[in-house]
């Protein structure tokens, strides 16, 4: 076990967990630098994927592909071990922290009581580190933490074995194997801009990417009118929640990738990539408007059917921005 | 954002701080610890409350014998049947027809069992609904 585990508080679970992982076996790659690389950007909306009765919206990809993306690009031997009972899921974690390795866990978070009450909700994928054990406690590193926390043995099995609702741990272990050298992260880079700019702009389906936040400006617009002022606040509350609450480093993931572009331009060596960190970082302030004015309609305090009409618009304009600047990043990597 | 313009103010934390991504007086991206934003607590309690409010009912329901101790037990728990039905290891059907009062009371211990294992808590208090709402 590692006294003094090297901890550092992220913004997102899936990339914060990935670059602790890498750090334990000395690869020192920043959050911002692993959530740019594993190609977590993204926008999608699909109406009729119900996630808690709510349609599905996230400002990223699906879960684990942050760690797929990084491990091609990067060549990084990941080793996944799922289990069928829960006795051989907690006998194999036992194994590995008892030989000194350090891994990435799967759990949901409404069984991990080191967490607020009012953020505890049944969702399958959170992930974490853990990278010890103590008497009946295990010892996590959950990048969303300041610090590292404790977790009860029966915590830890509930959460990694709960079953039913999308994405089921099914006690999933995480771990790279025998780093190799780091590479040069020039090639790397440029791949998953690439590619994160091709996810955006070009995917021939109305619900992904920029054409996703035009679809949802679309029926946002519209809520009041079709779903009822009721409906259409939880609907607003949950894009926002997605946006801000659920550990996203603020403007669902855009201040983190502006992070990205910004230590990009220095890989590259292209101060045009910094401009660009700029320009995101300018499309987050304009999302944190939506939500600072989503909001108040879901306090009521404003005028609803002239409201949706104005978030609706802010995200058009969103949409317009990011498709202009990951335009201008593809034509520069 | 810039780093000194990071929301700092009471939310559902609970004094915990989460890392946002802001510009610091160099301009270079850096994390700033947020004790939480007005925003994040407005949101948040739209989804709270709307889960309360059906844990609410679900309770009074079971007081006057029109829902099962079950049904609110899951409901306090977050599930849904489907999710209850994956975690206690009994089928979906069968799950829905033990949700109604009369066929909860008739219910064998061995499955009563599953449900509070499942739920985490003991069968007897799995047949208990409290006075008061939660």
């Amino acid at each position: 076990m590692i006294e003094d585990f090297p901890h550092r508080h992220a913004a997102h679970c899936e990339s914060g967990t990935m670059a602790t992982l890498l750090r334990t076996r000395g690869w020192d790659l920043s959050e911002p630098m692993v959530f740019g690389i594993g190609g977590g950007l993204f926008f999608i909306h699909i109406p009729f994927l119900k996630v808690g009765g709510l349609p599905l919206t996230a400002y990223r990809d699906a879960p684990r592909i942050i760690l797929k993306n990084l491990a091609k690009r990067l060549g990084v031997p990941m080793r996944y071990e799922r289990f069928r009972n829960t006795a051989d899921g907690v006998r194999r974690l036992d194994e590995l922290l008892d030989a000194g390795i350090p891994v990435g866990l799967q759990g949901n978070i409404y069984w991990l009581s080191y967490f607020p009450a009012d953020m505890r909700f049944q969702y399958n994928g959170h992930n974490f580190v853990c990278y010890g054990r103590r008497d009946d406690h295990y010892l996590l590193s959950d990048p969303v933490f300041e610090t590292v926390v404790t977790c009860s043995a029966d915590d830890l099995a509930r959460a990694r074995f709960a079953r039913g609702g999308p994405f089921p741990p099914k006690g999933l272990i995480y771990y790279p194997d025998a780093l190799p050298r780091l590479p040069d992260l020039e090639q790397p880079v440029r791949m998953a801009v690439r590619d994160t700019c091709r996810r955006m702009l070009d995917v021939p389906i109305p619900l992904l990417g920029v054409r996703g936040i035009r679809y949802l400006a679309r029926r946002v617009g519209k809520w009041p009118s079709r779903i009822g002022e009721k409906h259409a606040r939880a609907n607003l509350a949950n894009i926002i929640r997605m946006q801000e609450e659920i550990g996203t480093g603020g403007a669902g993931f855009r201040f983190l990738y502006a992070a990205f572009l910004q230590e990009a331009a220095g890989i590259l060596g292209k101060d045009s990539l910094q401009d660009l960190s700029g320009q995101l970082t300018a499309i987050g302030d304009r999302w944190r408007e939506f939500a600072v004015l989503g909001a108040q309609v879901c306090r009521g305090r404003e005028n609803i059917e002239p409201a949706y009409g104005k978030l609706a618009e802010i995200m058009n304009d969103c949409a317009a921005r990011e498709q202009h600047l990951f335009t201008a990043l593809r034509s520069m990597v | 954002m810039k780093a000194k313009e990071v929301p700092q103010e009471i939310s559902m934390l609970e004094g915990h701080q989460r890392a946002c991504y802001a510009l610091g007086e160099d301009g270079r991206y850096t994390v700033v610890p947020s004790t939480g934003w007005e925003v994040e607590k407005i949101v948040n309690a739209v989804a709270v409350d709307e889960i309360r409010a059906t844990i609410e009912s679900a309770r009074q329901r079971a007081l006057r014998g029109e829902a099962s101790a079950l049904e609110f037990h899951m409901l306090r728990c977050h599930m849904t049947p489907a999710m209850l039905a994956a975690n206690a290891g009994i089928c979906k059907w069968r799950v829905r027809r033990h949700l109604r009062p009369d066929i909860f009371a008739g219910l064998r211990a061995a499955i009563l069992a599953r449900y509070a294992d499942a739920l985490r808590m003991n069968p007897e208090e799995l047949k208990q609904v409290p006075g008061t709402a939660l």
